[in-house]
């Protein structure tokens, strides 16, 4: 293990003083996710040095690690004991951080699958707007004493809390791993891809680049072969590699400077026509989309479907990253920051800009 | 009793203004009617309410809730009333909202694998209804041929596949609730995520006092190929603990695994005549299940290292009957315990697994020193033990006895690293409990959230969070757990 350190009392101190004199942070962990989400005004509180796994029990299914150890360190200490976090977080980064991961709230191939990250926190601790440190959940897969603080803070971009602590569920590795491919048009690869999930099948992973499906089959030997027979498709000399590129953003269909969106969406929705280049990931729920079309459109299209768009990278105006909220929904949020956060010195326009 | 909110309201006039938005039928204020709502499952607290109220459509519920805001009368609401804690308990001054006709499937989609269910279906009603397309709703509760799905959520319900499938939070996708102010609010989406916070998350398991659900959109996924389910005797209960924590070492993720302890399987055997070995000291039931090969491959693999633990018998269910008597004796282990004593009590607590052998030799000493048998039945997988104390309500004392017994069993939990509830959910019960669990700013935390959605504190007030007075009025009695080593409260974070 790299580094490993207890800041939580400096950190407290930095909260305590920051309240005193009403001064917003800006919190950051490794700073690979800075592209993500609105711009702060606020004076930078680095958490990156409250580092290390505090606890691993591999027979129990839970890990527990400082807010700041680096995501590779966590998945490098699972793998050892051929474990993994099975939301397959995108790391967009070395020095990503297991606490931006989960403040980020960010998922990759395998989470209509497996689940998302906050599927798999199990407890945090955390420093709320009053300095104090406080606890919800625990080490154990039940838990339903209070209300479900630990999952509410993951995705909620450091607006609610500093996270110090996060225990996590983490699942073994599959055995065997493979990769098919077939060609296929898009309203295809999304009846074929949903036709599939329909069905007790070792999927983990589907996406479509606008030619070929990809298909990820996970698990036993013999399970992946006889799915292999089901689902049809070959496999190519890049594997497995694909789903590291799209988790990453490193695939081609990234390297662009026009903004790029990401669209939420019912799995089964028919392909979106709008402007700009599709890639469909999550079996049809996550589509990747690099468009120079108006937000107003985007989300539109988004909304109507039952989802939502979020500009993710290289947006125009850094005020409309996510999907807005409506009337009541904004209030809430307003409220629940207010109940975590009452002198709004956490990341204040990360998440939305008025709070 | 409600912890601060008054009615501004008597009884006949808020019976009158009920008759406006609900026919005659549906507004039960009769004392002697009253009876059958003054309970849930957990029987040993009763209060009557008010009144009770059974709405029929979105729009009586969102006036019933405008109504009971404007006058300032505290609201329960109420599924089918079979949870465990005490959480759906009337109030003397409150209305009683019974979600029992919404009662419909509203919408399947096969393709998307989703069901939108009003709260007042129960759970296993949605797998039926969708098993013709092989397709199933996941989380199975014990009470799932009763329980309703929205109460499921009040909960956040698990059942015995969770470790693999996981609970209520992970098996849903959105949630139409009326908050106390009488408002609409849909959470979550048809999508995997949604904009801002995690409400979905926040709301499941928040015990009915965020806002009241009135629609839920569940996760379908497909039935297995197959399922395959071992049963494991072993001769000592550390050794049947220590074969859990090595099936997960090796890899596998079963979808059910059970343990229960002699007296618990005896009476299950006694009762339900399912085959268990009852000279054990404790038996594991394994299910696997998914694809024919997945399923070949880990049975086998299980089966060898169950032995190699040094179980003194392993078998393999040979076909579906088989598989069936084998959970048939776990899945009516509480009424079989039922039939042992007069009464028995089920305590919920969540220990880390390693910690499992200890915790039994201590609930062990515990039952002797209480002069009360405890019978042990554990979700083995994911940590959650239930262990039934066994008592008779008609010897004077004894049921204080027994809810002693059972805070002493919490709180072993707590100390060990566990929790004091893992799907049951905190209600009434487990109130003092939480005073152990939580310091005083977790409490206030939970509070503030609260007021975010309930400023008034109308919403089944006086469930799951104490207030601070409780609090110290629990602390002031000097429970010796409270000064113990695994006490929270002024500890350094």
């Amino acid at each position: 293990m790299s580094r490993e350190f207890d800041n939580t009392i400096e950190l407290q101190q930095a909260v305590i003083s920051a309240v005193a004199q009403s001064r917003p942070l800006n919190l950051t962990g490794g700073n690979s996710k800075a592209f993500y989400g609105g711009e702060i005004q606020g004076a930078p509180l680095a958490l990156g040095s409250h580092s290390g796994v505090v606890n691993y029990e591999p027979k129990e299914l839970v890990l527990t690690a400082r807010a700041g150890t680096p995501l590779q360190e966590i998945e490098a200490v699972l793998a050892q004991q051929k474990q993994m976090l099975a939301f397959e977080p995108p790391h967009f980064g070395d020095n990503a951080t297991l606490g931006g991961t989960i403040a980020c709230g960010l998922s990759g191939p395998r989470r209509p699958y497996a689940g998302s990250a906050r599927d798999f926190v199990l407890g945090v601790r955390i420093i709320n707007g009053k300095g104090e440190i406080l606890r919800f959940g625990g080490e154990v897969m039940k838990n339903v004493a209070g209300y479900d603080v630990s999952r509410l803070m993951c995705g909620a971009m450091g607006t609610l809390g500093i996270l110090l602590d996060i225990s996590l569920k983490v699942l073994p590795m599959p055995q065997t791993e493979i990769t098919l491919v077939q060609e296929r048009s898009p309203a295809q690869a999304i009846s074929v891809v949903n036709g599939f999930a329909s069905l007790p099948l070792p999927i983990t992973a589907a996406c479509y680049d606008g030619l070929k499906l990809y298909l990820r089959l996970s698990g036993e030997p013999e399970a992946v072969a006889a799915g292999r027979n089901l689902v049809g498709g070959s496999t190519t000399p890049e594997g497995n590699r694909i789903w590291f590129d799209i988790r990453e953003h490193q695939h081609a269909f990234f390297d662009s400077g026009q903004p790029l969106w990401r669209l939420s969406l019912p799995a089964h929705t028919a392909p979106i026509e709008l402007p700009g280049k599709q890639l469909i990931d999550w079996g049809g729920a996550q589509r990747w989309l690099v468009s120079d079309a108006p937000a107003a459109t985007i989300r539109q299209a988004a909304e109507g479907r039952g989802g939502h768009a979020t500009l993710f990278r290289n947006a125009r105006n850094r005020n409309e990253v996510f999907h807005p909220l409506t009337g009541s929904l904004n209030s809430l949020h307003l409220q629940l920051k207010r109940a975590f956060d009452p002198k709004a010195i956490f990341n204040p326009g990360r998440l939305y800009p008025d709070f | 009793m409600t912890d601060g909110a008054g009615s501004n309201l008597d009884k006949l006039r808020l019976v009158a203004a009920l008759h406006s938005i609900l026919p005659p039928q549906a507004v039960i204020h009769d004392t002697e009617a009253l009876r059958p709502y003054e309970c849930d499952g957990l029987s040993a607290y009763r209060q009557t309410p008010l009144v009770a109220v059974l709405p029929e459509n979105q729009d009586q519920v969102v006036q019933i809730m405008q109504l009971c805001h404007r006058y300032e009368i505290p609201v329960v609401a109420r599924g089918a009333a079979t949870g465990l804690s005490g959480g759906a308990l009337p109030l003397a001054d409150g209305l009683l909202l019974s979600l029992a006709k919404f009662n419909r499937i509203l919408d399947i989609d096969p393709v998307a694998r989703t069901a939108r269910v009003e709260p007042g279906v129960r759970n296993l009603a949605i797998s039926e209804a969708v098993a013709s397309m092989g397709l199933y709703y996941a989380p199975d509760p014990s009470s799932q041929i009763a329980c309703t799905i929205g109460g499921n959520v009040a909960e956040n319900s698990g059942g015995v596949h969770c470790l693999k499938y996981g609970m209520t939070v992970h098996n849903i996708l959105q949630l139409k609730i009326v908050t106390m102010e009488g408002e609409l609010l849909t959470i979550g989406s048809q999508s995997l995520d949604t904009p801002g916070y995690d409400l979905l998350a926040l709301l499941t398991g928040s015990e009915g006092m965020l806002g009241v659900v009135i629609e839920v959109t569940v996760k379908l996924l497909p039935v297995p190929q197959r399922a395959q389910v071992m049963l494991a005797a072993f001769d000592d209960v550390e050794r049947a603990a220590t074969a859990v924590g090595e099936i997960i070492a090796a890899g596998i993720i079963p979808s059910g695994l059970e343990m229960m302890d002699g007296l618990a399987l005896r009476a299950a055997e006694d009762f339900v005549h399912a085959g268990y070995p009852t000279d054990a000291a404790a038996i594991l039931l394994c299910e696997v299940d998914g694809t024919n090969e997945e399923v070949s491959a880990a049975a086998m693999r299980i089966r060898d290292l169950l032995r190699a633990q040094g179980a003194v018998e392993v078998r393999t269910a040979r076909n579906d009957a088989e598989r069936i008597s084998f959970w048939k004796g776990r899945k009516n282990a509480f009424p079989a315990v039922g039939r042992i004593a007069p009464d028995y009590y089920c305590m919920d607590g969540t220990v880390p697994r390693k910690r499992l052998a200890e915790v039994l030799t201590t609930i062990g000493r515990l039952s002797s020193e209480y002069g009360l048998p405890v019978a042990n039945v554990f979700h083995a997988g994911d940590g959650n033990l239930h262990p039934l104390i066994l008592y008779d309500a008609n010897q004077p004392g004894e049921l204080m006895c027994a809810e002693e017994l059972g805070a002493e069993i919490l709180e072993l939990c707590v100390r060990v690293g566990g929790t004091i509830t893992g799907e049951h959910g905190v209600g009434h019960e487990k109130l003092h409990q939480m005073c152990v669990q939580f310091t005083s700013a977790e409490l206030e935390q939970f509070r503030a959230l609260k007021k975010a959605f309930d400023p008034l504190g109308l919403l089944n007030p006086g469930k799951a969070i104490p207030q601070p007075r409780h609090c110290s009025e629990y602390r002031t009695l000097g429970r010796e757990v409270l000064t113990a080593p695994g006490s929270r409260e002024g500890s350094p974070p």
